[in-house]
């Protein structure tokens, strides 16, 4: 197996009085895919954020490529140029086209020339079947197409690792599919992800590693074929009877 | 089975058609009434001006053509100022004063909104800053600055002239407003783009510059121009300081030929550099109203 490159230790997460995570530990390899999974308000999409510093953990420690990201000289902005996050709302920019959503990243936070990154976006754009369409605005793109614009804008920074957050929930059910497709496309080539979702399908299909939680705890963890097919807790049986 | 009720229910045959006092409101017959009523009431408050008591009193002092021209152009041989040059001391003071207004707005709201450490007693001064210039009316912010900074008699800031006294004044009451409309227009940005941003590693600085100001300044643009609309309107307050703008040449005129048409006047030119601002306002905004009804 390849070297661990993100390390949760007992997180903790509080807003105010709810504690929203309650002592996680995880491990991600390079080139694996992780699916969390567990009931809306379980603490998915909070252990996202918090592995991209969008919010600061009250206990425990995330260490990413070696170096504790709860040390106060770490710089958030340099942390998130290496973790892509794409989000359930797809938040495109929709001040700019669709060429120049893929080219912000790393020419205004990598300070990379536009003329080097140019073709690079134009590729990805190609990869997604919307080199066509680079120049027109998000809103004339379908939600699917706009997510897809949205992975393709994560991976410009080149990202070790790709935090994605109920990708295809904002969707409509006919339009999941290309989503789901370019992410297992993503997989293939060795992405390493870190997914929470609520396809179980997919989850079944890419990860090597399901993580169910509950409540903000890790309920249990293990390889799809574990956790779909023989889960050990009862809560884990309940809650994918309840998706099924 | 079917229950009872429901089945009357549904056997019956509506009908569509409007009551009859609701009828004469309805297609072109609209057009008559929208007409008849337009004509009766803008009709009736002209017959009201005619025919008042004192109506061919107020057309004489008010209206009065000659003396209207008279106060429009002026006389420098008789001390008779000219409203119409007056007015050009109301246009470079507001063009002036909006310059400035919307970079001081701009700061102040940036000042209140950053997070860093460093800036905290910039904070805590732009906050004060607020509360006192939207507190204090505009008046007496004239009247504080304009007799008071000359007392001060600092070099330079002491000795400019009352009209300068009034441009800061103005500067210095519509910045707190425009900040406020400014900040209100980056709120308006949607959270989740400022994640993106973000996210993306973009520094704080950056994803204000690229990514929420760009977006602010859409929903910004109409309440600002309301403010520039009013900005222009209380440049008349120069004249308290003395300063001869349009409405105090019309007072001038006033007090010397026992007239007050001069005042007619300015009113009409400041409705001729205010109207066409209104306008445009009214059709940005209803401009962006469509775009975001045939967005959504």
């Amino acid at each position: 197996m390849n070297e661990v490159i993100l390390e949760l230790d007992s997180v903790v997460k509080r807003f105010g009085d709810n504690e929203v995570l309650r002592g996680i530990s995880l491990n991600l390899h390079r080139h694996e895919v992780v699916c969390l999974i567990g009931a809306s308000g379980s603490g998915k999409s909070t252990l996202l954020r918090c592995v991209n510093l969008l919010e600061t953990i009250d206990g425990g420690t995330i260490t990413l490529f070696g170096q504790s990201l709860t040390n106060v000289r770490v710089d958030p902005d340099k942390v998130r140029r290496h973790t892509g996050m794409v989000f359930q709302s797809f938040n495109l920019f929709p001040h700019l086209t669709v060429l120049e959503n893929v080219l912000v990243g790393p020419v205004r936070a990598l300070k990379r020339k536009r003329s080097d990154v140019h073709d690079e976006a134009m590729q990805l754009l190609d990869r997604i079947g919307l080199r066509e369409r680079s120049d027109e605005y998000p809103d004339r793109l379908s939600g699917g197409q706009q997510q897809r614009v949205a992975i393709v804008r994560s991976l410009a920074m080149r990202p070790a690792l790709l935090l994605l957050d109920e990708v295809t929930s904002a969707l409509d059910p006919s339009l999941v599919g290309e989503v789901l497709d370019l992410l297992r496309d993503l997989a293939h080539t060795g992405t390493t992800m870190l997914i929470a979702t609520h396809e179980m399908n997919f989850a079944r299909d890419v990860a090597q590693q399901v993580v169910y939680l509950d409540g903000g705890v890790l309920v249990e963890k293990g390889t799809p074929q574990e956790i779909f097919s023989n889960p050990q807790h009862e809560s884990t049986r309940l809650f994918l009877e309840r998706v099924r | 089975m079917v229950n009872e009720t429901d089945a009357r229910l549904s056997e019956q045959t509506p009908s569509f058609f409007a009551p009859r006092r609701k009828q004469l409101l309805l297609g072109r017959r609209a057009i008559v009434a929208s007409t008849l009523s337009t004509v009766l009431i803008i009709g009736g408050l002209f017959a009201v001006f005619l025919l008042a008591p004192g109506g061919a009193t107020v057309r004489h002092f008010f209206f009065n053509p000659h003396d209207m021209w008279q106060s429009f152009v002026g006389d420098h041989r008789d001390a008779l100022s000219s409203v119409g040059l007056g007015l050009l001391t109301n246009i470079w003071v507001f063009l002036v004063a909006e310059v400035f207004v919307l970079t001081f707005g701009l700061a102040i709201a940036w000042t209140r909104m950053t997070k860093s450490p460093v800036l905290m007693p910039f904070r805590i001064l732009a906050i004060i800053y607020s509360d006192v210039f939207r507190g204090i009316p505009v008046l007496l912010v004239f009247l504080l600055i304009g007799f008071g900074v000359p007392a001060l008699q600092i070099t330079f800031i002491s000795n400019q002239s009352l009209a300068v006294y009034g441009c800061v004044s103005l500067i210095l009451t519509y910045s707190a407003y425009v900040a406020e409309v400014f900040r209100a227009g980056i709120y308006s940005v949607p959270h989740g783009q400022l994640l993106a941003a973000r996210s993306l590693g973009l520094t704080n600085a950056t994803t204000m510059r690229r990514v929420i100001l760009p977006q602010a300044v859409r929903t910004v643009v109409p309440p600002l121009l309301n403010d520039f609309i009013s900005l222009q309107k209380d440049t008349a307050l120069l004249s308290i300081l003395g300063v001869i703008e349009a409405v105090q040449a019309g007072t001038i005129y006033q007090d010397l030929r026992f007239n007050s048409s001069g005042l007619v006047v300015a009113s009409l030119l400041f409705l001729a550099m205010t109207i066409p601002l209104t306008r445009f306002t009214d059709s940005l905004v209803a401009r962006d109203r469509t775009r975001r009804l045939a967005s959504s």
